[in-house]
Formats: C-alpha cells, structure tokens, sequence
C-alpha cells in the first residue's frame, strides 16, 4: 500500500508542477497577467511539490525501515541484518532513491525562495519560481516514466540484497544529501541569471539576491565533496583520497564553475562589473552539476557499453540536460547584449584579481572536463578504451592554482576598481620573500630541497599572512585607530559576517594548500608482509609492531580483526590501530576496514591485506599478514582546510546585506547604496 | 601609419592574453597527451598492439586456478584471460579485495619479456565491472 501511495504522490506532484509551470510559461509569453496572483499561485505549488515529494520520500524510508522486499529498490538495497541508520541512508543508495532525494532537494530549495524571495519585484520573482517549478516536473517526470523509485517485486524477495558494503559508514549517510545539496542549490542561481535574461534586464541588485544562494550552494558542495574523499580515504582501504575519477571528477567540475560563480558575483554585487559573465557562469555552474548526476547515474561511467545496454535512463537524463542548458544558453546568446558587460576597471583592481581567479578556475575546469570525458568520447568514437591517470591532473592543477593562492594573498587588500601598482607591490613582495625563506627553512628542515614542495608552502604561508593582515588593517579602519578604539566584537560586527566567511575560506584554502602540498611530498607508503610480533619503522620516528589478528563477529558481517601497537620512538603505546578484513554475509562481499592514528602534523593508516603464504619451513607462529601502511604528514589539513572553506561559506549567510528587504518598491540607487551603517561601507571600500 | 598608443597597448594586451591562452592549452594537451593510458585486452597485447616501454592498462578475467603466491612475500602472479588469449601478471603488493579468480580485473603496468609487470591492480568502485569483451 504504502508504495503505491509514494507512487501516487509524485504522480500528484508531477501534475501539479507541470500544470502550474506550463502555464506560467504561457502567461509570460502572453504578457500581461497579474504577477501578484502568480506569485501566489507558485508559491502554494512549490509548498505543494515540497509537502508531496517530502512525503513520497517518507514512505520510502518507511518502505526500507520496515525491509518490505515486496518492493524492487528496498530489496536490492537493503537486508534485515542492515542497521537501522543505514536502512534509511540505503533509501538513497540506488539510483531511483538517489533521484528522488535529488528532487526532494530541489523542491526544498524552491519552498525555502517561496519564503525568502517576498522582496523581490513580483514579475521576477514569478518567473524564478516557475523555473524552478518546470525544473521539478522534468525530474519528476522522470522518475515517474523511467525510474519509479516504488517499482514493486512480485512475488517479493524472502530477504534483501543489502546496501552495497562500501556504502555502510557514517560518511556516506550524510555525502549524498550534501553533494545534491550542492548540485540542486546551483539551480536556484541558475534560476534567477534565466529569469533575468527572460525579462531582459539586469537589477543592479540582482547579485546581492544570488550571491546566499550561490555560497550556501557552494557551501553544501564543498562539504559533499569533503566528505566522499575523507570517506574513500577510510573505506576504500587503500590509503587514497583523491583518485581523480570520473565520479569525482563530475563533483569538482560543478565545484570549480561554482568557486568561479561565487567570486563574479562578488564583483558583480559591488561594481556591477562582468554581468554578462557573471550570468553564463550561473548557467555553467547548474549545467555541470546536471552532467555529473548524469555521468554518474547514467551508468556510462562503468562502460560505454552499459550505458548503451539500458540506455533509456541516460538518454532521459541527457535529453533533459540538453534542453535544460541548450534552452538556457540559446536565450543567453540572443540577450546577453540587452544585460550588458557592466563597469568598468583597471588592470590592477580587485576586479581584476577575482576576473584572474575566474580564469585560473575556468582553465583548471576545461583540464578535468578533457581528462574526464574525452576517454569517452574516444571510446565511443574509436572503440579504443583510454584513460588518464593522476598524473594528467596533477601536472595540470598545480601550475594552475598553485599561482591562485599567491593572488589571493593580494586580493583582498586591492581596491575596487583602480590601484596604482607600487602599493601593491613592496608589502607583497617583502611578505613573499619572508614567504619562501620561510618555506625553505621548513623543506630543508625535513631533507633535501625540493623546489614544488617549498613553492607550495610558502604560498600556503602568504596566504595566511595577507589574510591575517588584511584583517587586521580593516578592524583598525573601521573605529580602532582613534584614541578611544571601539571593542572588538563591535569593529567585527562593522565588517559584516561575509567578511569573515571570506576571511575563514582563504584561511582554509590555505590550510588545504599547505596540507596538500606536505601529504603530496612525504608521505610513505609500505606493503610488507609482517609475522606476528614484527616491529617496523613508519616514517620518521614511528613504530609498529603487529600484535595478532583474531575473529570478531558484526551485526552483517564477521572480520579478521588485526591489531597493532604504535609507538613513538621506543616509548610508550600511543595508540592501538585495529584494522579489519569484513565478509558481509548477505552478498559474501570481503571489504578492508582501515584503522587511522589521526594527528595534528600525521596520520598513521594500516589496513589488513590477505594471510601470506606460509613456507614450507614456517612454524603456525610464524604465519604473517600483508600489511599496508602510510604515514601521511598533515593530512588533517586538508579536510580540516576545506572544512573551514564551507564554514567560510556558510558565515556569509547571516551577512545583513543579503537579507531582502522590499527593494523592489525603492528606487535602485536607493537600494545599492549602504543602508547598513558603516559595515558594507568599509568592507566596499 | 601612426597608430594611437591607447590602441597599441590595447594590442599588446590582446597578444599577450592570447599567447597565454594558447600557452595553457598547449600544456594542458601536451601533459594530456603524455599520460594518455590505453587499454589493451590480452589477445590485442599479445598480438603485439600495445607500444613497448609505456605504461598501460590490460582488462580480464583472473583465471581461475592461475594464482599462486609466493610463500612468504606479497608477490602473486595470476593469469588474465579474455578467453581467447592468456597473459601472465605479476604484482607485488596488497592485493584489492575484490580481486578474486574468475572475477574481471584491470592491471596497469608493463609488459616485459611475455609477463606482464603490474605496478597496480585496480580496485574498481563497481564490483560488477566486467572487461567489455566478457559481457556480450
């Protein structure tokens, strides 16, 4: 029953969008309709779609709680012995759930602009709403056509297939939701650069309408992405965290269009500058977020020739993103004069250095979209499979962002607009020298120079100074100079939260940067076949020795459980790691359980490899194991690091600019210039 | 012709933009095309397709009964088929786990003297990845 009524609500809340979207459509096309009437018409349909979706959802977790096997999806993803956290995380673990949690998503988005866009001029915020309306009944069209999350199993299944082992950890419950958190909030950009092409013009505060949407987007992506590497990282079992695969790959494309997007903005929200670029970029940002959900669901990743094998749902999902982006930029094409290109600025001006930051990050995007889809396409043209590992990537990305975090050591200190460049440069370049001395030090200090290694940290360290001190010079500005300094909380309050979102991001980037830069150059990497007893030397002062593995029993699975001893030099136990070796009963998966020792400056990771060989001569006490073990220099930064980039992200939230206030009814000069008191003033400035 | 200097700075920034672009892109391709990885099924390896000295990537099955491994050490050599041909593969190392015999695998690495050296077993996201040729 329960299923059928799932069914029945997203056929209700196809209905409904489609409906209410066409119309809408048709009502603009026509001109001359009461957009106040719309916009309540819209809104109660995107309350609608939510509550419909929301509840199809519900039942879903219902159907997986409950392990009815009646139902195709619960019986190919889910198994009685399954825990119960990963019975409702497994309602998302296949293709159909996926797809539902997706749109689930999306109609949050549009009930939560429903609510937050009052302030916006009725016959904008109409046609916002109604695309992302008309964006929901595609999916949801979709899912009703060709990929029905409720499909019943008749006769049912006596148990289940189980969720796939490798999605059984705490990482990946909350991965999904956040990467589509991501993915789907791009749509909401998306929505308002189409909206404003449709009505061919461009409010000057239309920036300042996109840019929460844009960061909380940006924000939720970045910790999605955040949370599939550091869970490759643990599950995988091997000691990697970034594989430069297609599947991560199409996550980094929509991530790198939106890092692009969310600095535009910047510029565009206070110079009204690069507008035209500003509104392609919205549309590039959703159009990638649409093409990794394709290239990942479509199947075509595993095998061009899976992908031809069923090719109903990929060609659904690449007709839709076909219309959805082609639609898009034909319009782009045709007004894309009408919106214009904006302000202009100098050579040497924030602008230009977020326009440079634009580009680094549009270059590094073409790279990962030409390592990531001409094998593709090669294969489908020429029949010859092919591929480019990590060292494609690696060459790539590090002479092309490396150099962006030495800019965005500058940024934030350059004005708008025009600055002369000698100011610029003697606080730059003193900073870079100390920089690089600095860095040099630190590289001969741990061996032998190398010459990346050191180019890294030291902008890794510059950074964090120019951020640091940029900071430091605004909170004088704004009332701490005077004899009688404001407090801080009040000079911080004055610079507004985006500042702050953007202080913390850069700091964060370079933490990632400096923890990049240190894994990539001194980790160690061993696999040894260790007796029990055996102690070895990890990295530089660390040691392990393998106590003995034994058998313990899991709610869905029994393991080899391994446990070693690490000690620092030959002190005292530090740590005890128990890595495991699982069998899950349900599909006799075998999957390795890595144990990690996580420190500040290191992490020491073993994972358990397969019982060695005993020869001939050997004694039972002397049977060994392999081992893998990496000792892995600062590689809490990296995760620690973009952490911080979407806290960043998420602080700018609360900036009191963003909040809506009826703009629309105030004349537009009225609406750009400062309301705030001295916070957006100082921080423009 | 006397060009005014406004619009020879304006040129110069062009080339220089230009330049830079096709720059990157020649890097970008040029770092493309050096760790391009094709690859090869057994038959089409031993058939002699393959470019020697560079690295590239074989796919099969892992015979079953091929792997033996030598006592006391991570070195395992097996047999990839694609049941036509038959290559032999050693590696020297943890093995992933969904490596197992009669199971599709995909060794990187290179061939030398009739053995193919793996430097990597890959450990494919998708236990039911199967070399295009088994499928049908």
């Amino acid at each position: 029953m329960l299923a059928e009524l799932g069914q029945l609500l997203l056929a209700l809340a196809l209905a409904s969008t489609l409906l209410v979207g066409v119309q809408q459509m048709l009502a603009f096309q026509r001109g001359g309709f009461d957009a106040n009437a719309a916009n309540r018409l819209l809104s109660v349909t995107a309350f609608t779609s939510f509550g419909l979706t929301l509840g199809a959802f519900a039942l879903l977790a219902a159907l997986f709680i409950g392990s009815d096997f009646s139902v195709l999806n619960v019986a190919e993803n889910s198994n009685t012995l399954l825990p119960v956290q990963y019975k409702f995380a497994a309602s998302w673990g296949s293709h159909e759930g996926s797809f539902l949690l997706w749109n689930l998503m999306l109609c949050g988005w549009t009930a939560a602009l429903a609510v937050a866009s009052r302030g916006l001029a009725a016959s904008y915020r109409a046609r916002v709403l109604t695309i992302l309306i008309l964006l929901q009944s595609f999916f949801l069209l979709f899912m009703v056509s060709s990929s029905n999350p409720f499909e019943r199993l008749l006769p049912a299944a006596p148990e289940g297939r189980d969720l796939n082992p490798l999605l059984q950890d705490p990482f990946m419950v909350i991965h999904p939701p956040m990467l589509y958190m991501g993915y789907v909030g791009f749509a909401v950009a998306f929505a308002f650069a189409v909206a404003a092409l449709m009505e061919r013009r461009l409010d000057p505060t239309w920036a300042r309408w996109s840019r929460p949407w844009a960061n909380a987007a940006w924000s939720f992506l970045t910790v999605g992405i955040l949370l599939g590497s550091w869970w490759a990282y643990r599950e995988l079992g091997w000691g990697g965290w970034w594989f430069w695969d297609p599947v991560e790959n199409a996550s980094l494309m929509p991530w790198l269009a939106g890092t692009a997007l969310i600095h535009s903005l910047a510029v565009t929200d206070k110079r009204d500058a690069l507008k035209s670029w500003t509104i392609l970029l919205s549309i590039v940002a959703f159009a990638l977020s649409l093409l990794g959900t394709f290239l990942v669901r479509s199947g075509v990743l595993t095998s061009v020739h899976a992908f031809a094998t069923d090719p109903r749902r990929g060609i659904f999902i690449l007709s839709m993103l076909t219309l959805i982006v082609g639609a898009a930029l034909v319009l782009y094409a045709m007004r894309t004069r009408d919106i214009g290109l904006g302000g202009r600025f100098g050579k040497v001006s924030r602008e230009s250095f977020l326009l440079a930051n634009n580009v680094l990050m549009t270059a590094a995007l073409g790279a990962v979209m030409l390592g990531t889809l001409y094998p593709l396409f090669a294969e489908v043209i020429s029949g010859r499979k092919m591929s480019v590992g990590p060292p494609y990537f690696e060459a790539v990305f590090v002479p092309l962002l490396l150099p962006a975090a030495y800019l965005m050591a500058a940024a934030p200190g350059l004005r708008w607009k025009e600055q002369t460049l000698s100011v610029l440069l003697r606080p730059m370049a003193i900073a870079t020298a100390i920089s690089l001395a600095l860095a040099t030090g630190w590289v001969l200090l741990l061996g032998p120079f190398k010459w990346l290694t050191a180019l890294g940290l030291a902008g890794g360290l510059l950074l964090i100074w120019g951020t640091l001190d940029h900071a430091r010079k605004q909170l004088l500005k704004v009332g701490g100079e005077t004899g009688h300094p404001l407090p801080l909380t009040t000079r911080m309050q004055r610079l507004g939260a985006s500042y702050w979102g953007m202080v913390l991001a850069h700091l964060g980037v370079a933490g990632f940067v400096i923890g990049v830069t240190m894994v990539k150059s001194y980790e160690t990497e061993q696999d040894i076949a260790m007796k029990q007893g055996q102690t070895v030397e990890v990295g530089n002062g660390w040691r392990l020795t393998f106590v003995g593995v034994d058998r313990v029993n899991g709610p869905n699975y029994v393991a080899q459980h391994g446990v070693f001893e690490l000690t620092e030099g030959a002190g005292q136990v530090i740590y005890l790691l128990e890595p495991q070796k699982r069998m899950y009963q349900a599909g006799r998966q075998v999957m390795t359980e890595a144990s990690i020792n996580y420190g500040v400056f290191r992490d020491i990771y073993v994972s358990l490899g397969d019982p060695v060989e005993a020869k001939p001569t050997d004694a039972v006490s002397d049977l060994s194991w392999g081992v893998r073990i990496y000792m892995k220099p600062f590689m809490v930064w990296v995760w620690l690091g973009c952490l911080m980039m979407a806290v960043g992200g998420f602080v700018t939230l609360v900036d009191r600019r963003y909040r809506l206030r009826r703009a629309a009814t105030v004349p537009a000069s009225a609406a750009a210039s400062p309301t705030l008191g001295g916070g957006t003033g100082a921080q423009g400035a | 012709m006397m060009k005014s200097p406004i619009r020879r700075r304006r040129l110069l920034w062009i080339a220089a933009i230009a330049l830079t672009v096709s720059g990157t892109a020649y890097g970008v391709i040029r770092a493309f095309s050096e760790n391009m990885v094709f690859f090869y099924t057994p038959t089409q390896l031993l058939a002699g397709e393959a470019p020697a000295g560079r690295s590239l990537r074989i796919g099969g099955m892992v015979e079953a009964g091929s792997i033996e491994r030598e006592p006391g050490t991570l070195t395992v050599r097996f047999r990839m088929t694609d049941q036509d041909r038959t290559i032999p593969v050693t590696y020297t190392g943890v093995l992933p786990d969904l490596f197992k015999e009669g199971k599709g695998a995909v060794a990187q690495g290179e061939l030398n003297n009739g053995v193919f050296v793996a430097s990597e077993i890959l450990a494919k996201h998708d236990e039911n990845y199967m070399p295009p040729k088994l499928k049908n």
